[in-house]
């Protein structure tokens, strides 16, 4: 019920829907809960609704940080 | 980025697990629940509890929406669905849930009832379109996550003028059940579990937000970590917890800052605020009664309640006297501790709610995590 996946918009379409690719496969949903969503945005979905948009410089920042913490137990300076 | 596989870095997540392990104290034990079955599901699937130390200890909370929907809710809709002027339209990890007596929705299809699963709620309205002839009763389960989509349906249906849609609503809220663990007097009969900080839910967090968790924390004086569902997001959220402990803090803190703020999503808050009330209690399966932790239609929003529009009574009925459920879903016992855990009770036939959806605890132990038990008897 709660597992929900990163997707791209790759379409918007009339009455609060979009298209969105997983992969390669093209999906439609609704974008009714978000505003402003531009194509290439990512989005996560969850029964068919995309719930909220990625930060892209927040995953970025994640991503640095977690190699920082990931050599900080191996003794190793960042 | 894909968002996905950079999360799941063999590499990375070993690095982790030796952070974790050099800043563990091993004269103490660190037991932290991860309140939601999309957590359950990765620390079994991702083989987590491997790779932290042995102080380290995950319990399995109540956050799987198909496990805690009580068995009466099941009764009461295979009920609707045996009228024949209604079709039932549900999430189809709902299909097997056992009601009483070893009655799912499942079998009532089997036995011609006109139950549909559908993805989204879209679809169901989109049945309610195509057959006017029909009443079209969508079974709405879920914690937050799922709820704006249900007010988003609703007011399409109004848009619509739908005159033969409504819906059976079962949705219910996390911050309360989170407390009813930590206080609930309920429980006293089957034990209490002793925590030292949550891992807080990632996509309910994307629609409430960070700050429901601040009273809670500074109440409880327990510190919560919202983090992500892949296995590099849990990594880091547990050594964030670990952190927070050894320094005795206990705050909000934000792993999964990619999807989720403090506000959380506004315009999906007032979908659901403009639609629903609190109920005065709701019952989740192995908790009981919870104040203030369930959802129901606004008077405004009556034509659309199906408990309103069919004179739905409430039915309450046992669980399996035989099945641990109930404590598992507080984390107070495993899935092994369980006698019907793989004999009777398989996700092929589920005896109880934690082996249907993938994200129960049992369901989870019993496609990834039998295998390291074997493992490790064979150690022993």
């Amino acid at each position: 019920m709660c597992l929900a996946i990163p997707a791209e918009v790759t379409k918007l379409l009339p009455d609060e829907m979009a298209i969105v690719s997983i992969d390669g496969v093209s999906k439609e949903i609704s974008v009714a809960l978000i505003e402003n969503l531009a194509v290439g945005d990512y989005v996560i979905i969850h029964v068919g609704y995309a719930l909220t948009r990625i930060d892209p410089e927040e995953a970025r920042r994640t991503l640095e940080l977690l190699r920082e913490l990931s050599l900080e137990g191996q003794g190793v300076a960042p | 980025m894909k968002y996905a596989d950079e999360f799941r870095d063999k590499e990375i997540a070993l690095g982790l697990a030796k952070t974790i392990r050099a800043e563990t104290d091993p004269g103490r034990p660190y037991r932290f629940m991860e309140f939601c079955g999309g957590h359950t599901h990765a620390i079994s699937r991702y083989g987590l509890e491997d790779m932290l130390p042995d102080n380290v200890r995950m319990i399995h909370g109540p956050g799987c929406p198909v496990c805690v929907l009580p068995a009466g809710r099941i009764d009461m809709a295979i009920r609707l669905a045996e009228r024949s002027e209604i079709i039932l339209c549900v999430y189809g990890d709902l299909m097997r849930v056992p009601g009483s007596q070893g009655a799912s929705l499942l079998k009532a299809k089997a036995r011609g009832a006109d139950i549909r699963m559908v993805y989204s709620t879209i679809d169901a309205i989109r049945i309610a379109e195509d057959n006017p002839e029909r009443e079209i009763v969508f079974f709405a389960i879920g914690f937050e996550t799922t709820t704006p989509p249900t007010a988003v349906m609703i007011r399409l249906a109004e848009k619509k003028q739908l005159s033969n849609f409504s819906v059976f609503c079962n949705h219910v809220l996390t911050p309360p059940a989170m407390q009813n663990i930590l206080e609930s007097p309920d429980i006293r009969n089957i034990g209490r579990v002793e925590i030292d900080g949550f891992v807080g839910p990632a996509h309910v967090s994307t629609i409430i937000g960070t700050a429901p968790y601040e009273f809670f924390a500074e109440e409880f004086g327990k510190p919560v970590v919202i983090s992500g569902f892949e296995p590099l997001d849990m990594m880091q959220a547990i050594l964030m917890l670990v952190r927070q402990v050894n320094e005795n803090r206990h705050e909000v803190e934000n792993q999964y800052s990619r999807a989720v703020t403090r506000d959380g999503n506004l315009r999906a808050k007032e979908e659901v605020s403009d639609i629903f009330e609190l109920r005065d209690q709701f019952e989740w399966r192995g908790l009981g009664p919870v104040p203030y932790s369930g959802l129901k239609l606004k008077r405004a929003y009556a034509r659309y309640d199906a408990e309103v529009r069919f004179g739905m009574n409430e039915l309450c009925v046992d669980d399996n006297p035989a099945c641990e459920c109930g404590a598992i879903l507080r984390g107070v016992k495993k899935p092994v501790d369980c006698k019907l855990f793989g004999t009777v009770c398989t996700p092929e036939t589920p005896m109880g709610s934690c082996m249907v959806s993938s994200e129960g605890a049992c369901a989870a132990h019993w496609t990834y995590g039998r295998f390291r038990d074997h493992q490790q008897r064979r150690a022993s």
